[in-house]
């Protein structure tokens, strides 16, 4: 170093000022503080009142999370935003309501063993409903794979986007024709009664119809029950899939390199076919759920539903299994609690707000993996 | 290179034969622009439904002076684009004089003033907001008609009816796009707290919203005693079933927007809402419109249904008493008219908005019936 | 005065000749308004197809909020023509004025004073230009409260015609640089971010204007845009002539950037970054650039659009529709400035226009079936779109085209798909 100048002469105050993230930071922080003395406001008021939206939020946001599951499993492996995801969950429900309508599949075993425990009855009932809704969506996601995407799998990613988007105009207006679903919102019939708990000062007890909620008391009722216990078992089945049999390694290498995969020896065409219906199957388990929970079914149901899902995804990493849950469950809470307490009109707004400071500070989504360059 | 030819040819080719389609002869064209793909395509369809009954009896009697009506069906989604495309489409292409719909105001708006332009008879079946029959400077569009009520008139009937009833606060839920049910809500909470009541809250909501547990538990903790909710019948379904798992207690109430046959009377336990007519009313033509629906769809007529065909029988019936399919005079016919409907005997006031009676009817034990009758 | 090119004579006097040629028709009324609307939504869409073929098709940004700033551009012009012509108040045009004014100047001048700083952090840079560019606007807003008067009385000395035109101009120029200068805000953090990602954040942009424009009247009080019922009473002024002479400003712009040093290096962003970057490219700037022109063309658009109808609703801008524009700049071909304008018409006319005149009665519910399934098989038949990265003579690169040949550059058959 012969060179009597310092290299670099000390940073200005707009300098360093622009270098540093902290008045970025800052301003996101900002927006924080608002939120959180918004809701600690809420919480301190009125305590009870605030555990039981905590509860509504539970319950949306553990949908999401089944939903986002086959979003998040579809790109990992194939880098596909899968729109037609939210017209499967529409088949899904779909199914379940024909199956409980039209063959009363959930009383099969009440007119098979009519001396059985109607509570088990009833169990089993359902299960079955969840079960060929899961197998319908899953086979008509592994159609849609062969004959919507695999011809495009060597065309360029965006092909296969708008032929996503194609095929899911396609599941929802032709389910709209009289011949399929008709146009009609329907009102879907739950395969048991609904009974809800009141948890309060007097332990728990049923709440009788007509019967005032107690001051100080939470309600709970049997579906946002079921909802979570049904999408906490299909998270862990998932979970332990993926990570410990053989089809679910190979996804996995699938996901991580295509071209390797295959050279080790792995059938990459079945794999992807195989994760499609996966995620289809949890999309398909999550219609009948959330149709139980929203008793009605119409065309277009999957849209919403579909989209939030995919923030969702997104927001917890996209890729991520555990990132899908946990985006889900930020996203239920983001909405109910904003619908309660800051402005339910805007509570879309807020909850893609969400999602862009997310995005801004972790750029791949909390879970996510820093992006790998193009393969 | 082939292709791109062979595509391009297919499109001058289709734009030549749809462009030289012409107009029949001795024939009374009406158009029929309804949202019949989209989100409320079955709003759409039901509308539709109620047209072509009312087309079907006309021409078994020998149509409008001897003339057959011949209806064309145009799809407008609900929404401006499609809807004024739709209706440029009826009136240039099929040379229509008058036209039924659009269903919703925010598609009936801008066909409105195409209709008005090009000298075209608009009625619209259930297009609520005031701007569809006025211009902009406040004057009364000399074309457009609609057969619905607009919502002072209902609001009020129900918030006179819960006071009535003994019920002292409300909670109101609303669907901030949708302008007939903000009219409702406005005008119910004027007259509910001028008569001595309190609205203990209001939440708005938008129409693709299926999960209303956050605003439920407001309502069950603000202890309101009424719950009222305007809006259409799928989210008074779903709004319903929800509140009972929530437990809400308040009695819902609402407005002719329920009026539908899948309405989920196991939701809607214990609810009131107005209405233009009761199923039981004994008058001739409501008894023979619900039985000739149900003869020709296997279903029940909703609302919509029975507005589209209370539009349709108020044009002709103008059409008819002008003697001529001068959409001018029909107008003016139109005006004059005085009908009897199936929703009441109907006049139209100076903005084109009909005059007409209201019933409120209360769901109970799966059953709709008459509750009471409120002359405006 | 440079000598110009016999493929610029000929481009120009084609579409010249097509313009007037379609006025002429629309004028004797062989054209009917039916078409006639259905063309102009074809130009509009054009014009927004070719913004978002900049940002996506030549420089690799996943872009999903199209619509947001073609909304953006729609309600602002709109809002300028509706004060003008209903309450003759310029003041919407003078407060717009003026925000676009300032904040572009400050953007533009802290835009150069960061350019000569390294490693400056976007989302810091955000903060700053936020808070010049929220105290600029409320500076502009009592500014142009303050000249609206004079204003008025220049534009009420006019004749009423050139007025109401003057001003139908300025709101579409000024709608289209106020998407730009909310899209230079927007993308400054944005754009930091990966291709798919990126593409969720500009979805997401789309979905908060539309939610906003649904509540403009209750929480922000524009009580002109009535919120979530629409927006009524804007002059119809947008004209096929109109349209066309913003389309060709668009497409002669957008050629004469992709064949300038600037182009070439926003081309070379889309095929390797890396490599861009190695070559002494500032992928920042030239991604930003693009996207802040696209998006101006987006709400020079929207612009157009509002004026064409005369009725806004916020429905029309929901995030299901965002798709369009991407569909049709995957249809024409990404990176075909041709295939975009073609696609544009092209599925107007299917979409509005032919399927609706040749389904047969009972069949209108089938229109949305029949679309998707035309979708699925132009994409399973030709996924790199209609014309690939075909160009007309007038718009093709002078150099080769960087990735790979284009195989059909030689058929001479470039006239009749114009």
């Amino acid at each position: 170093m012969n060179r009597s100048e310092p290299i670099r002469k000390a940073p200005s105050f707009l300098e360093s000022l622009v270098q540093r993230r902290t008045l970025g930071y800052l301003l996101l922080g900002l927006v924080l503080l608002v939120a959180i003395w918004r809701l600690g406001n809420a919480l301190l008021e009125n305590p009870s009142l605030f555990l039981q939206q905590v509860t509504n939020g539970l319950q949306i946001g553990f949908v999401y999370a089944l939903i986002a599951l086959g979003y998040t499993m579809v790109y990992g492996i194939v880098r596909l935003i899968n729109f037609a995801h939210g017209d499967v969950f529409m088949v899904g429900a779909f199914t379940s309501f024909y199956a409980i309508s039209r063959i009363q599949l959930h009383l099969w075993t009440r007119a098979l063993f009519p001396d059985l425990n109607p509570f088990i009855a009833d169990v089993i009932g359902t299960i079955s409903v969840v079960l060929l809704s899961m197998a319908v969506c899953a086979l008509l996601a592994v159609t849609i794979e062969r004959v919507a995407y695999k011809p495009l799998r060597n065309a360029p990613r965006i092909s296969a986007l708008i032929t996503a988007i194609g095929v899911s105009f396609f599941l929802e207006y032709f389910g709209a024709l009289n011949f399929v679903y008709t146009a009609n919102y329907i009102t879907y019939r739950r395969p048991f009664d609904v009974i809800t708990w009141v948890i309060g000062d007097q332990g728990v007890q049923v709440l009788q119809k007509g019967q005032e909620v107690p001051a100080g008391a939470i309600i709970f009722s049997n579906i946002s029950f079921i909802i979570i216990v049904v999408s906490i078992i299909l998270l862990v089945l998932l979970q332990y899939f993926v990570k410990n049999t053989r089809t679910g390694k190979a996804m996995r290498a699938t996901a991580y390199d295509r071209q390797t995969a295959r050279l080790m020896g792995v059938d990459v065409d079945a794999t992807i076919s195989t994760t499609f219906a996966i995620g289809a199957a949890l999309a398909g388990a999550a219609g009948v759920l959330y149709a139980i929970a929203y008793p009605q079914v119409v065309f277009w149901m999957g849209i919403i539903p579909g989209l939030k899902a995919f923030v969702a995804a997104v927001l917890g990493g996209i890729g991520s299994i555990p990132g899908a849950v946990v985006g889900a469950l930020i996203l239920g809470q983001a909405e109910t609690l904003s619908a309660a307490y800051i402005s339910t009109p805007m509570r879309d707004a807020i909850a893609f707000s969400i999602l862009i400071i997310v995005l801004l500070v972790r750029p791949t989504g909390i879970f996510g993996e820093a992006q790998r360059e193009k393969a | 290179m082939k292709t791109r030819i062979a595509v391009f040819v297919l499109l001058i080719v289709a734009l030549m034969v749809t462009a030289c389609q012409a107009g029949g002869g001795g024939t009374i064209k009406v158009a029929v622009l309804a949202p019949m793909s989209g989100q409320v395509s079955t709003f759409g369809i039901s509308t539709n439904n109620g047209v072509q009954l009312a087309v079907e009896e006309w021409n078994a009697k020998g149509g409008i002076n001897g003339k057959k009506i011949e209806t064309v069906v145009a799809d407008s989604q609900c929404s401006a684009d499609p809807a004024v495309n739709a209706a440029n489409k009826v009136i240039q292409e099929d040379k229509v004089k008058f036209i039924i719909g659009e269903v919703c105001s925010s598609a009936s708006i801008p066909v409105s003033e195409i209709a008005e332009a090009n000298q075209v008879v608009q009625i619209s079946p259930t297009s609520t907001n005031p701007q569809v029959t006025l211009n902009k400077d406040g004057s009364t569009k000399k074309y457009v008609f609609r057969a619905c009520f607009i919502d002072p008139f209902q609001g009020t009937v129900m918030a006179k009816y819960a006071l009535d009833k003994g019920y002292k606060t409300a909670f109101i839920m609303f669907d901030q796009g949708n302008d007939y049910v903000r009219g409702l809500a406005e005008y119910f909470e004027k007259a509910f707290t001028e008569a001595g009541g309190k609205v203990v809250g209001k939440e708005s909501y938008t129409k693709t919203d299926t999960d209303f547990s956050a605003i439920l538990t407001k309502v069950a903790e603000s202890k309101a005693e009424v719950l009222f909710l305007p809006d259409y019948y799928p989210i008074v379904n779903l709004v319903g079933a929800q509140a009972k798992e929530k437990g809400v207690t308040a009695v819902m109430m609402g407005g002719d927007g329920w009026d539908s046959a899948d309405l989920d009377l196991k939701a809607a336990d214990g609810g009131f809402f107005s209405n233009h007519y009761s199923p039981e009313d004994p008058r001739p033509i409501v008894q023979s419109w619900v039985a000739n629906y149900q003869k020709k769809y296997n279903a029940v007529p909703d609302a919509l249904a029975t507005l589209g065909y209370d539009a349709a029988n108020l044009l002709f019936a103008a059409i008819q008493k002008a003697g001529t399919d001068d959409p001018t005079k029909v107008a003016e016919a139109l005006a004059s008219l005085e009908y009897e409907a199936v929703s009441g005997k109907i006049t139209f006031d100076a903005q084109h908005n009909p005059v007409k009676n209201a019933v409120v009817l209360s769901v109970k034990d799966g059953k709709v019936s008459f509750s009471a009758s409120v002359a405006p | 005065m440079k000598h110009i090119s016999r493929t610029t004579l000929i481009f120009l006097g084609s579409i010249v000749t097509f313009t007037l040629v379609v006025q002429v028709l629309i004028s004797l009324g062989v054209l009917s308004p039916f078409w006639n609307t259905i063309l102009r939504q074809g130009a509009v869409m054009a014009i927004v197809g070719l913004g978002l073929n900049l940002i996506y098709g030549f420089n690799g940004q996943f872009s999903l909020g199209q619509w947001g700033f073609y909304a953006i551009g729609a309600y602002s012009a709109a809002d300028i023509t509706y004060r003008w012509t209903n309450d003759a108040n310029s003041n919407g045009l003078t407060v717009l004025f003026f925000t676009i004014l300032l904040v572009g100047a400050s953007i533009l001048i802290l835009y150069r004073v960061f350019g000569k700083i390294r490693g400056v952090d976007p989302l810091s840079a955000f903060a700053i230009y936020l808070i010049a560019a929220v105290g600029l606007t409320a500076l502009a807003v009592s500014i142009g409260n303050l000249t609206a008067p004079a204003v008025n009385a220049i534009l009420k000395a006019l004749p009423t015609n050139i007025a109401n035109t003057l001003v139908y101009l300025l709101a579409v120029i000024i709608g289209g640089i106020l998407a730009a200068e909310v899209s230079f805000l927007f993308g400054l953090p944005v754009l930091t971010l990966g291709s798919d990602y990126f593409g969720i954040a500009t979805l997401g942009f789309t979905i908060i204007v539309k939610v906003l424009l649904d509540n403009s009247d209750v929480m922000f009080g524009f009580v002109e845009m009535k919120g979530a019922r629409g927006m009524i009473g804007i002059p119809k002024l947008t004209s096929w002539i109109w349209v066309m002479l913003f389309l060709i400003l668009v497409i002669v712009i957008t050629r004469n950037l992709l064949h300038s040093s600037y182009g070439r290096a926003i081309i070379s962003v889309r095929e390797d970054e890396i490599a861009a970057k190695a070559m002494g490219i500032d992928i920042g700037h030239y991604k930003t650039l693009t996207f802040v022109l696209g998006c101006l063309f987006a709400g020079l658009a929207g612009g157009l659009y509002a004026h064409i109808n005369g009725f806004l609703h916020p429905d029309s801008f929901n995030f299901i529709k965002s798709f369009d524009p991407m569909i049709i700049v995957v249809f024409g071909g990404l990176g075909s400035v041709t295939g975009t304008v073609f696609a544009a018409f092209a599925w107007q006319l299917v979409l509005e226009g032919i399927l609706r005149s040749i389904l047969p009665p009972g069949f209108e519910t089938w229109r949305y079936v029949v679309y998707p399934l035309l979708l699925l098989v132009m994409m399973l038949l030709k996924p790199n779109g209609l014309f690939g990265n075909y160009e007309i003579p007038y718009l093709r690169q002078v150099l080769p085209p960087l990735k790979k040949p284009a195989t059909e550059t030689q058929t001479p058959a470039a006239k009749e798909s114009l």
